[in-house]
């Protein structure tokens, strides 16, 4: 991969990319380290289960950086679910949209980040920390900055949504860098919506940077077509009593790499991580969390739930560092599998560092099949098979989404999964 | 009603019932009784279709129909429930919700409209009254965290609501207490008519005071030894139940 880096990419993005040098020092930091260790290879610890490289190797033509494609207001109705009232912020191929978004800026400040070129971006989702970073770092055009004032809070939640096609297997490269100001309180909304059949290569960063006492929540949705490629990096800085949730569920893909990071960073703060991976076909995702105790008196809570039916594949990798200083830390972590085939696969590997010695930590991980008992206990009163199926892994998935504040998008949520249950258990 | 011809069922290759017989009418109460391992869940297993039970020999008639050629929940949907020895706990569906899916399914299965959740609801609380079950009950998740007596309870709740034609009780007395058991007996009674029967498998005769057999079965070694009238009970409360043992194992030298 690192010739590949080398050969097309340095130079193809050094000619195509017109805020090139806006971000100059953040890219040639994130060009060193592509071409010192390139993109991960098989041997790699963090990657071992996911050949993510070899995919793009063999998926992706062109790293050229994608393009706007033809996107519509008829695009952006159709995604919008029932109930949601917010402001819209539109990607098409990683670029921000501004005819289609609709951002009242109440309470928060917008901008492109090539208008506020700020000094944070680049410090919260390291280069070092992983490749697709750096490559990110070096590939983007722009991307979009969101400041929420101090002391406000955003009533109606920020939908960001991305629309991805790309011809010709280009890179999508969305930067998405968001600050919440102390006491300031905000819901993001997270979709990546696939325009059409084919594949695509998108590699995402986000990095959000949540004050003293501060709130976030942060729902993503990854239901994208079966050829799609992803790497998310989604990383957070959590400051003094503040708290950040994240909900993440993954219905469809090809290969999907979701790395996301929660540093608490001064004591009194939580971060909440959940997570539903509800797969078919050959579709394999990889949630690779880390959470990072640096101070005491810090909680953190992690619940990801996987359903894995056809061949498809799942990967859970769990890591919680509780440095010596991080004393009184609560830190739960929980990973559990039902598997409905013999094809289907999980690799789950919960990873705990603790350093300190007056904590609570706990993780737990079960991989299993739907319990014949319940089954034939539902049978016996009348209920067909296939909606009993349906009914239990409901029943068993449906946990994570009791971490959704927001109920029109929980209601969303609850309605893909009972229909992609109802269809295929 | 029910005709069981020489039933023969074996789990991972072992036999179990080794040529059952029986007929039950409608009306009727009959009673299985017998020593511990001699089938009687089995039996009422096989009847609901317990996949694990491989049948091996005979056949089983329901209403005319062939009982074993159908799913779990088409013999639920004609009309067969079986009240559980263990009630299964299920964390994360609702009590409710899944008695209306079921209850909607077997309805639409019999060619009857689904009910609304109103209509519902109004059936719902009559028949809890049956066995004094309580709404707080049914608003959380399907027995979870229920006590002994009240996973029972909710066993007969349930048969209240699907209005089977044929209920197999499977130690349903088991754990119970007193109370408990006057108060699941007495929905039993409250739910027998002259068009639906009840088998009723126990350990126990104490349960057959409160509900009172037309005809009792002892099983013993995958096959009914003797039956006779709830006397017969009496009498194997009494001696208990080596004589029926040593009568069968002389028979089968």
């Amino acid at each position: 991969m690192t010739t590949i880096i080398k050969n097309k990419a340095t130079d193809l993005f050094l000619e195509n990319n017109p805020n090139f040098s806006t971000f100059e020092n953040l890219r040639k930091n994130g060009l060193e380290f592509l071409e010192a260790k390139g993109l991960p290879h098989l041997k790699e610890e963090e990657y071992k289960f996911t050949q993510i490289s070899k995919k793009i190797e063999q998926n992706i033509s062109s790293f050229k950086g994608a393009k706007r494609s033809e996107l519509t207001s008829e695009n952006l109705k159709s995604n919008l679910f029932e109930g949601f009232e917010g402001d819209v912020v539109v990607f098409n191929n990683g670029h921000f949209d501004a005819e289609l978004s609709s951002i009242s800026a109440q309470n928060y400040s917008f901008s492109k980040l090539s208008e506020t070129q700020p000094d944070l971006l680049g410090q919260i989702a390291k280069n070092e920390k992983d490749p697709f970073t750096a490559l990110n770092s070096l590939a983007f055009e722009d991307g979009i900055h969101i400041s929420v004032e101090k002391g406000k809070k955003v009533e109606k939640p920020i939908f960001l949504i991305h629309f991805n096609k790309a011809n010709e297997g280009q890179i999508i490269n969305s930067r998405i860098l968001i600050e919440i100001a102390e006491n300031a309180e905000v819901t993001f909304i997270e979709n990546t919506v696939s325009l059409d059949e084919e594949v695509y290569f998108s590699n995402a960063v986000v990095e959000i940077k949540v004050n003293q006492n501060a709130h976030g929540y942060y729902y993503r949705l990854q239901n994208e077509n079966r050829k799609a490629i992803g790497a998310n990096n989604f990383a957070t800085d959590i400051h003094r009593d503040a708290t950040f949730t994240s909900v993440a569920t993954q219905l469809q893909g090809d290969m999907l790499r979701n790395n996301l990071t929660l540093n608490l960073l001064d004591s009194g703060c939580e971060g909440n991580m959940y997570g539903l991976y509800l797969l078919n076909g050959k579709t394999h995702v990889d949630n690779h969390t880390n959470v990072d105790h640096t101070k005491p008196h810090c909680d953190s809570n992690e619940l990801y739930k996987g359903v894995l039916a056809d061949s498809s594949r799942g990967v859970f990798n769990g890591k919680i560092f509780v440095r010596q200083d991080a004393q009184k830390t609560n830190a739960f972590q929980q990973n559990n599998n039902i598997l409905m085939s013999e094809d289907a696969i999980v690799n789950t590997k919960p990873q705990l560092e603790i350093w300190a010695d007056d904590v609570k930590c706990s993780h737990g991980c079960t991989t299993g099949q739907l319990e014949d008992e319940a089954l034939f206990y539902l049978q016996a009163r009348g209920i067909g098979k296939e909606h009993a199926k349906g009914l239990l892994l409901y029943a068993f998935a449906g946990e994570v989404f009791e971490h959704i504040a927001y109920e029109p998008f929980k209601e969303y949520c609850i309605q893909l999964v009972q229909e992609r249950l109802g269809s295929n258990f | 009603m029910l005709t069981i011809k020489n039933l023969h069922a074996s789990i991972e290759g072992t036999p179990i019932l080794k040529g059952i017989n029986l007929e039950v009418k409608p009306g009727e109460v009959h009673a299985i009784m017998g020593p511990n391992g001699s089938g009687k869940s089995t039996l009422a297993s096989v009847l609901a279709g317990r996949e694990e039970y491989e049948v091996t020999e005979g056949e089983v008639s329901f209403k005319g129909k062939n009982l074993l050629e159908l799913s779990p929940e088409d013999r639920a949907r004609e009309g067969v429930f079986l009240a559980f020895q263990y009630p299964v706990e299920i964390p994360g569906v609702s009590s409710t919700n899944f008695l209306r899916t079921a209850v909607n399914q077997v309805r639409e299965y019999r060619g009857l409209e689904a009910l609304d959740a109103v209509k519902f609801l109004s059936i719902m609380k009559e028949k809890m009254k049956l066995v004094e079950i309580d709404q707080k009950l049914l608003s959380r998740s399907l027995n979870e965290g229920f006590s002994g007596g009240e996973k029972k309870r909710n066993e007969i709740f349930q048969m209240a609501m699907l209005e089977p034609t044929l209920s197999i009780l499977d130690e349903t007395d088991s754990g119970l207490d007193i109370d408990a058991l006057r108060i699941v007996s007495n929905g039993v009674n409250q739910l027998k008519s002259s068009e639906n029967a009840t088998i009723v498998v126990t350990h126990y005769q104490r349960l057959l005071d409160y509900i009172v057999p037309d005809f009792v079965h002892v099983l013993y070694n995958g096959k009914i030894v003797k039956s006779g009238t709830k006397e017969l009970a009496l009498e194997l409360e009494e001696k208990g139940y080596d004589w029926i043992k040593e009568e069968a194992d002389a028979a089968s030298v």
